[in-house]
C-alpha cells in the first residue's frame, strides 16, 4: 500500500459515499476531487452540479472555484444560479457536499462568524450556497478536515447552514423540505451518520489505526457510537495515482 | 398570512415596487441611443455616493473589475452593496468605500478567507446582514419580476434567516412555514459581458450566473464589454441577447475588463497576481500600496492594461483552453 495523506484518505472515503447516475451539489475543495473521482472509477454517470450554472461537466480540470470555467468544461447546460437553487428546491439533488468552522451533534454548520454576530470575533465568507445545499439535498454529506473539540461542539456560534437544528422533527417543523438532512460526516479520523431516532451523530468507522475511544475523545459533545464500529478502507493505489496524476497534477488540493 | 417569525437584519435597501415602476417609466431611456462612454463618464455620471450597487458575475469569474477600479478611483462613498464576491468587493472594503453589507459569501475560495472583510466588519466600521446565496439571488429575482418578494424554502430554521431581514409565514395554500425574501432593487448594477453593441444589447458566454436577474433589478446599469460588436451581428442571433438596450444606460469597452479574473473562452485567471493581493491584504498598509499601483496608479483600464502587460495577457489568453 502507497503512502498517502489525510486529504487523499478524505477524497477517497467521500467519493465512495456516492453511487452512479445521481447528481451531487460540489462545492470548492474536497468535494470537487471527490466527484471527480467518482466520475473516473465507480460513478461515471454521477451529474455534478454546480450553484452558479455548471452542470454535467466532463472535470478533467480541476475548478478552483464554483463559477470557473472548468465547472462547465464539455457540460451538459451552462445555466444560473436560479436554474440550480431551484433545481435543488425541486428534489432533484440528491448528494450536497458541506464543511465548516464549527458543527454540532445535530449536524448543523457555521460558517459565518465565530463570536457575537457583530461586531464578531472573527467574521467567516458567510453561507454562500451552502444553505440551499443543507436544505434541498435529500442527503448532505459533511467533510470536516480537522475532528477536535475545537470544531466538534456542544453549540455552535451561529448556525448558518441547517443540519436537524434541534433533533428529530425539527426540520419539518421549520419548513425545510421534508426527507432531507446531513447523511455522513467525513473527518481525518472517521466516519459518522446520524443515529435515525435521535438524529444525533454517531460514529460508524475509524480509519485504520485511530480508535473509537479517540474518536469520542476528540468530538465537543457527547458521540453516540454504534454496536458495530468499521474500518475505512484505505485509498487505493489505483485512487491515489488517479488523483495525483489526472485530478490534481498541480498539488492544488492534496 | 401570519408572520411567524421576522429576521432581525437591517433591510438597507426596502423594497418600493411602485417606485422602481415609476422610475423606468420616466428614468430609463428607450430610444436607440449610443450608450459607449469612458468608463469614468459612466461611473461619474451614473453613481453616486451612498448608492446601493451591485456587480455580477462574481470575483474571479466574469467580474467588472475595470468598473469597481473606476469606482475606487473615484472614491464614491458610503456605498451599501450586495456582498457575493471576492476580488470587487475586496477593493472596495480596502478603500473604505463601504458603508453596509448584505452578504451571502465574501472570501476567496481556493486561497482562504478576506482579510479585508475580517477587518472592515470585526472593527465595525461595516454593518452587515447575511443571506444565502440562493437567497440573495432571489431578492433579484423578485425585483426582476417586479413583485415585493419572493417565497423560498431556504434559510429556514437558522441563524442566516434570524439575521437577515426576511420573514417566515404560514403559506396560505399549504399552511408550511415559508421565507419570504424582500426583493432587492439596485441603484446601480455593475456587469461585465462579452459582447455588448453601442446600444447595450449583450451576450455573455458560458454560464450565465446571475446576469439575467441583476440586469433587471438595477435602476441604472452599466455594463463593460470585452468587445463591441455591430447591431447586425446581435439582430442576427437575437436568443443570444441576455439583456436588451433599454435596461442599460452605459456601454463601456473594456477588453481585459475581467482581470485579473477569468473571462470564459478568452483568457484565464491570473493566479499569480490574485494570490500576490490576498497576501498583501493582511497588511493594511500593503494593501493600499496594492490600490495606489493597481488603482489610482492608473488613469484609466488602458493604462492598467499596459502595467499587466501584454506578455501576461497573452499568457492567459493561452491558458483557457478551447471549448
Amino acid at each position: 500500500m502507497a503512502n498517502y495523506n489525510e486529504s487523499e484518505f478524505l477524497i477517497c472515503l467521500a467519493a465512495k459515499l456516492m453511487s452512479d447516475r445521481t447528481t451531487a451539489f460540489v462545492g470548492t475543495g474536497i468535494p470537487m476531487l471527490a466527484a471527480a473521482l467518482a466520475k473516473r472509477t465507480h460513478a461515471p454517470d454521477l451529474v455534478s452540479v454546480f450553484e452558479f450554472g455548471g452542470t454535467g461537466a466532463s472535470l478533467e480540470k480541476l475548478p478552483l472555484g464554483v463559477a470557473d470555467s472548468r465547472t462547465f468544461h464539455r457540460a451538459v447546460a451552462a445555466s444560473g444560479i436560479c436554474d440550480i437553487m431551484e433545481t435543488a428546491q425541486r428534489g432533484f439533488i440528491e448528494y450536497g457536499f458541506l464543511g465548516g468552522a464549527q458543527i454540532d451533534a445535530y449536524g448543523n454548520l457555521n460558517t459565518t462568524v465565530i463570536g457575537p454576530y457583530w461586531p464578531p470575533k472573527v467574521r467567516l465568507p458567510g453561507s454562500g450556497g451552502a444553505n440551499e445545499v443543507g436544505s434541498f439535498c435529500w442527503k448532505t454529506i459533511i467533510i470536516m478536515r480537522q475532528h477536535d473539540h475545537k470544531r466538534f461542539l456542544p453549540k455552535i456560534d451561529f448556525l448558518t447552514t441547517p443540519g436537524y437544528l434541534t433533533g428529530p422533527g425539527a426540520r419539518e417543523a421549520a419548513g425545510l423540505p421534508s426527507g432531507t438532512g446531513p447523511f455522513r460526516v467525513v473527518t481525518n479520523l472517521a466516519l459518522m451518520d446520524f443515529e435515525p431516532e435521535s438524529k444525533r451523530m454517531r460514529l460508524i468507522a475509524v480509519h485504520p489505526g485511530v480508535t473509537a475511544e479517540q474518536v469520542v475523545a476528540a468530538t465537543g459533545f457527547e458521540l453516540l457510537v454504534a454496536d458495530e464500529v468499521g474500518v475505512n478502507p484505505e485509498p487505493t493505489d489505483k485512487e491515489l495515482k488517479l488523483l495525483r496524476e489526472e485530478i490534481d497534477p498541480d498539488h492544488y488540493y492534496i | 398570512m401570519e408572520v411567524i417569525e421576522s429576521g432581525i437584519g437591517e433591510l438597507f435597501q426596502p423594497p418600493d415596487p411602485d417606485g422602481f415602476r415609476e422610475w423606468v417609466r420616466t428614468g430609463k431611456n428607450t430610444g436607440m441611443t449610443d450608450k459607449v462612454m469612458s468608463e469614468q463618464e459612466a461611473v461619474s455620471r451614473l453613481v453616486q455616493d451612498g448608492d446601493y450597487i451591485g456587480t455580477e458575475l462574481y470575483g474571479t469569474v466574469r467580474a467588472p473589475m475595470s468598473l469597481v477600479r473606476e469606482v475606487v478611483r473615484q472614491g464614491k462613498k458610503h456605498l451599501r452593496v450586495a456582498g457575493q464576491g471576492i476580488h470587487e468587493i475586496d477593493l472596495l472594503l480596502a478603500a473604505d468605500l463601504v458603508d453596509s453589507l448584505d452578504i451571502t459569501y465574501v472570501a476567496w475560495e481556493v486561497y482562504g478567507i478576506s482579510a479585508c472583510l475580517r477587518r472592515a466588519v470585526e472593527s465595525g466600521r461595516v454593518k452587515t446582514t447575511d443571506w444565502s446565496n440562493g437567497g440573495i439571488t432571489w431578492r433579484f429575482k423578485a425585483a426582476a419580476m417586479g413583485v415585493p418578494f419572493l417565497p423560498v424554502r431556504a434559510m429556514l430554521g437558522t441563524d442566516t434567516f434570524k439575521h437577515s431581514a426576511s420573514k417566515v409565514v404560514a403559506d396560505p395554500f399549504t399552511g408550511k412555514p415559508v421565507c419570504l425574501v424582500p426583493a432587492l432593487f439596485l441603484d446601480v448594477g455593475l456587469i461585465h459581458v462579452h459582447k455588448a453593441d453601442k446600444y447595450g444589447n449583450c451576450r455573455v458566454e458560458g454560464i450565465s450566473g446571475f446576469v439575467h436577474e441583476m440586469a433587471r433589478a438595477s435602476k441604472k446599469l452599466i455594463v463593460s464589454a470585452e468587445e463591441i460588436v455591430p447591431t447586425e451581428e446581435i439582430r442576427r442571433y437575437p436568443e443570444q441577447t441576455v439583456i436588451p438596450y433599454y435596461l442599460v444606460d452605459a456601454v463601456v469597452e473594456a477588453k481585459y475588463g475581467s482581470h485579473p479574473g477569468e473571462m470564459c473562452y478568452r483568457y484565464w485567471r491570473d493566479g499569480e497576481h490574485l494570490q500576490s493581493f490576498l497576501k498583501d491584504s493582511k497588511d493594511p498598509d500593503k494593501a493600499k500600496a496594492y490600490l495606489d499601483k493597481w488603482v489610482y496608479g492608473c488613469s484609466d483600464h488602458a493604462a492598467y492594461v499596459e502595467l499587466v502587460g501584454a506578455d501576461r495577457l497573452g499568457r492567459l489568453e493561452s491558458e483557457i483552453g478551447g471549448r
